[in-house]
């Protein structure tokens, strides 16, 4: 099977789920309109604090990659970049991901904004977003709600799917994709 | 964060400073402040349209039957959580919205889980081996629908924006295989010393 019949059959994913949860939803008598209605309104709020974010990090890397700081970075990484074959924005994005969820989205945004989202990098942005989570802040808001502050192995334990997800990431992108 | 944050800005003035090319960096700032926003238009209607569409699962109880469903999995991963313990309810409504892509419906069960595991803490200031199985788990993401992603590559004007839904399956495989390996061997080892 070609990556492009199987990127076909995945064109149903989301239009079945929809299908799937409205027809559940209106057989268990789930007063649908009010309680999707309700959930956007939530969507709309979580939105709205998500724009500054934006702001920060279009005008941040705007001006890093305007400026031309972007080739004397990618040069200096370019032995690193080599050897694990991905672009540069794919290494920030990694970085970024672990830390900062809206801050990951909006580069994400971003990649696609400058080489479109079907291009390798916007196709790997978007694998490498869709398989990790925002290591740092999850342990550091689940563990701080209940008062631990010894986490023992669960930051290293983190670190290690993250790579694992990046590493993951770039192989089967390269693989699928080129 | 902040230090990537100030490095991009500095480092770019610096260079821009550099090549003579100052007035680049005030161009390229007001581009981007104003094209952050219109992404973020499009991006409100997004996240609303799938928080509405979560809700509804929430509310019919479609998560709880997936929760079902990977239940005897869970058993098996977290051994020192007993048998028929809200920890373990908990956990897996969270686990069950993440998949689906519902990442915000899911944090509630999330810190809820983590209540009901600190119930079983001796130790309290201290995380068990429980939490950090758990939260290796929640971290490494296990997705199955990457719906937010799908339809910002779609406003994005991708051409088929899902075609990236296997390698995104194929890598969060990978991550919460290691996730679930590295935890098992660090677990055996922390017993063996006996301390940690």
């Amino acid at each position: 099977m070609t990556a492009e019949t199987l990127g076909q059959g995945f064109s149903w994913f989301i239009p079945g789920l929809i299908f799937v949860v409205f027809l559940y939803g209106h057989m268990r008598g789930v007063r649908i309109f009010e309680v999707f209605v309700e959930g956007a309104q939530e969507g709309f709020m979580m939105a709205v604090k998500l724009i500054p974010y934006l702001i920060g990090i279009y005008v941040a890397i705007g001006i890093f990659r305007e400026s031309g700081a972007i080739d004397i970075l990618v040069a200096l990484l370019s032995p690193i970049l080599k050897v694990i074959k991905a672009p540069t924005d794919a290494l920030l994005l990694f970085i970024v991901r672990s830390l900062s969820g809206p801050a990951a989205l909006s580069m994400t945004m971003e990649i696609f904004d400058q080489h479109g989202p079907d291009s390798f990098i916007g196709r790997l942005a978007s694998t490498m977003l869709g398989s990790s989570d925002t290591t740092f802040y999850i342990i550091a808001v689940y563990f701080s709600s209940v008062g631990i502050r010894k986490t023992r192995y669960a930051i290293p334990l983190g670190i290690l799917a993250d790579f694992a997800s990046f590493a993951a990431s770039v192989y089967i992108v390269r693989k699928i994709f080129l | 964060m902040n230090f990537i944050f100030s490095f991009f800005i500095l480092s770019g003035i610096i260079v821009a400073a550099a090549n003579g090319r100052i007035d680049i960096i005030t161009n390229a700032a007001m581009t981007a402040a104003g094209n952050a926003v219109q992404r973020a238009i499009t991006l409100i209607g997004i996240v609303s349209l799938w928080l509405g569409i979560a809700r509804v699962a929430e509310e019919s109880g479609l998560i709880d039957i997936l929760s079902r469903l990977i239940a005897p999995l869970f058993r098996w991963l977290f051994p020192s959580i007993p048998k028929g313990h809200p920890a373990l309810g908990c956990i897996l409504m969270n686990l069950s919205a993440n998949m689906l892509g519902f990442g915000n419906a899911a944090t509630p069960f999330g810190l809820k889980a983590m209540q009901e595991l600190q119930r079983l803490n001796d130790k309290p200031d201290t995380a068990t081996e429980a939490m950090c199985t758990f939260l290796a788990i929640n971290t490494s993401s296990v997705t199955i629908v990457p719906a937010t992603l799908i339809a910002l590559r779609a406003s994005a004007g991708s051409k088929n924006p899902s075609e990236i839904v296997g390698s995104v399956l194929f890598a969060t495989t990978c991550s919460t295989l290691a996730a679930i390996v590295g935890d098992i061997v660090i677990r055996s080892f922390c017993r063996r010393r006996r301390k940690f």
